[in-house]
């Protein structure tokens, strides 16, 4: 196997995850700030985005085939599954960060008198963000395993050399996918981990 | 003297539970205004009413002469300084960005606010070159609530609501904090509402003291005149200092 076949492979991997997270960040933020203060809307999204993540991934990628607009094969659908799954352990952290941050701190940061978008932009959000940044690292982590699945519906990336190998039958070509989207994997952890004890400078 | 603040025939209920009726009290200039009571008497609800932490459900609160619902909420807060339990510190600012919180939001000039801060450190006897860029991990009970209590002081308020400030820290430390308060509210001359379950702590602190039972006030005495109140929850209190002293 080529290395001038994997990296292209590699860095649209890169590409397909990078976008995913991305977006998810960006729908969970907005949705995080609003439930911390809604109990019932709560209960029902993160139920919601529960049952979403419990979806088996080829059969969440079978269902989003014949949807008009967003289905389809390639890689709309793909990113748009691989959203769906980033979106829990992104949106709850935030959720769970946000309203864990001690009753003290908020309550002494009204009486200070900061409006309340001072103290979600000052107080809330900084004091969230370790938990934030781990549900980031979480959901990074497990889309670059998911994204190998991607290939099935034309997702391309390095699962692309996964299911060539296994219909050829060639362990080498299954590696040339698994491995490079292993070592992804464990480089995520290390530099989202890294990041999230120098965030962390206050604990 | 004149009144600072007043509560008003003031009542709160949550659904159809009472937890205050029939508050008339007035707070005078100068003075520090012990409200004592058990755990569950409606102190620290009293007390949120000022600042418009909470709201009241009858009656009203006045502050500088004016309805505690016709002041804007953001200023009003400005304008009174606030202590709690566990000191409530930011603990991603440094201890000199926790004291110059209401500066910076009241858009001090920086180099104001630096000394103001430093003054204020010096005030509750913290070196501010140490302190100042320390995070609140790093310091002890002590030192924590005397950073909330400077902070408290920051943009010089006429009143500082205290909320059992004391209550968590070792009785040396406690003892020691409570003489500063004495020293501080003396050269400052402010007025304070002091919220404590503690009546020795009310005893050594207040000018006045204000005793709560099951929401409604009880006894409304001078300090000095306090030890002689003849109703069944002061004496409660009361027993609790002759049973140290019999020991």
């Amino acid at each position: 196997m080529l290395l001038s076949e994997i990296l292209p492979a590699l860095l649209e991997h890169l590409w397909l995850v990078g976008i995913s997270v991305a977006a998810a960040i960006v729908i969970s933020a907005p949705v995080a700030v609003l439930l911390t203060s809604r109990a019932r809307l709560r209960r029902w999204t993160l139920g919601v985005v529960n049952v979403i993540q419990t979806i088996p991934s080829l059969a969440l990628f079978g269902f989003l085939i014949p949807i008009p607009f967003i289905g389809g094969v390639g890689k709309r659908t793909t990113i748009i599954a691989l959203i769906l799954y980033a979106l829990l352990p992104i949106l709850r952290n935030a959720v769970v960060g946000i309203m864990g941050v001690d009753a003290g701190v908020r309550e002494s940061a009204l009486a200070m008198g900061m409006t309340h978008r001072q103290i979600l932009l000052r107080v809330e959000l900084p004091l969230a963000f370790p938990t934030i940044l781990a549900g980031v690292r979480i959901a990074t982590v497990a889309t670059i395993g998911t994204a190998t699945i991607a290939a099935a519906i034309g997702g391309g990336g390095l699962g692309t050399f996964v299911f060539r190998g296994i219909a050829m039958a060639d362990s080498n070509v299954i590696l040339a996918g698994a491995i490079p989207a292993a070592l992804m994997a464990i480089a995520a952890d290390e530099v989202l981990g890294w990041l999230e004890r120098r965030i962390c400078f206050w604990a | 003297m004149s009144t600072l603040a007043e509560f008003r025939n003031l009542q709160y209920k949550i659904s159809e539970r009472t937890i205050l009726d029939e508050i008339s009290l007035q707070v005078e200039e100068g003075e520090t205004l012990v409200l004592l009571g058990r755990s569950g008497s409606g102190k620290t609800t009293l007390l949120k009413m000022v600042n418009r932490i909470l709201t009241p459900t009858g009656g009203e609160v006045r502050f500088e002469g004016k309805a505690a619902h016709d002041w804007d909420p953001i200023q009003l807060r400005r304008r009174i300084g606030y202590v709690i339990q566990d000191a409530g510190l930011f603990p991603h600012y440094t201890v000199e960005q926790n004291v110059g919180l209401v500066p910076r939001l009241e858009k001090w000039e920086p180099a104001r606010i630096q000394s103001r801060v430093g003054e204020l450190l010096a005030l509750v006897g913290l070196a501010p070159e140490t302190y100042g860029v320390r995070y609140p991990r790093q310091l002890s009970g002590g030192e924590k609530q005397r950073v909330g209590i400077a902070r408290a002081l920051a943009a010089d308020p006429p009143l500082l609501l205290l909320d059992e400030p004391f209550a968590a820290l070792d009785p040396v430390t406690r003892f020691e904090m409570q003489q500063q308060f004495l020293k501080l509210r003396d050269s400052l001359n402010k007025t304070a509402l002091f919220v404590t379950h503690d009546i020795r702590e009310a005893l050594l602190l207040g000018s006045r003291i204000a005793l709560l039972k099951d929401g409604r006030l009880e006894v409304v005495a001078k300090a000095s005149e306090f030890e002689s109140a003849s109703s069944p929850e002061a004496r409660a209190f009361l027993s609790t200092l002759e049973t140290h002293a019999a020991q």
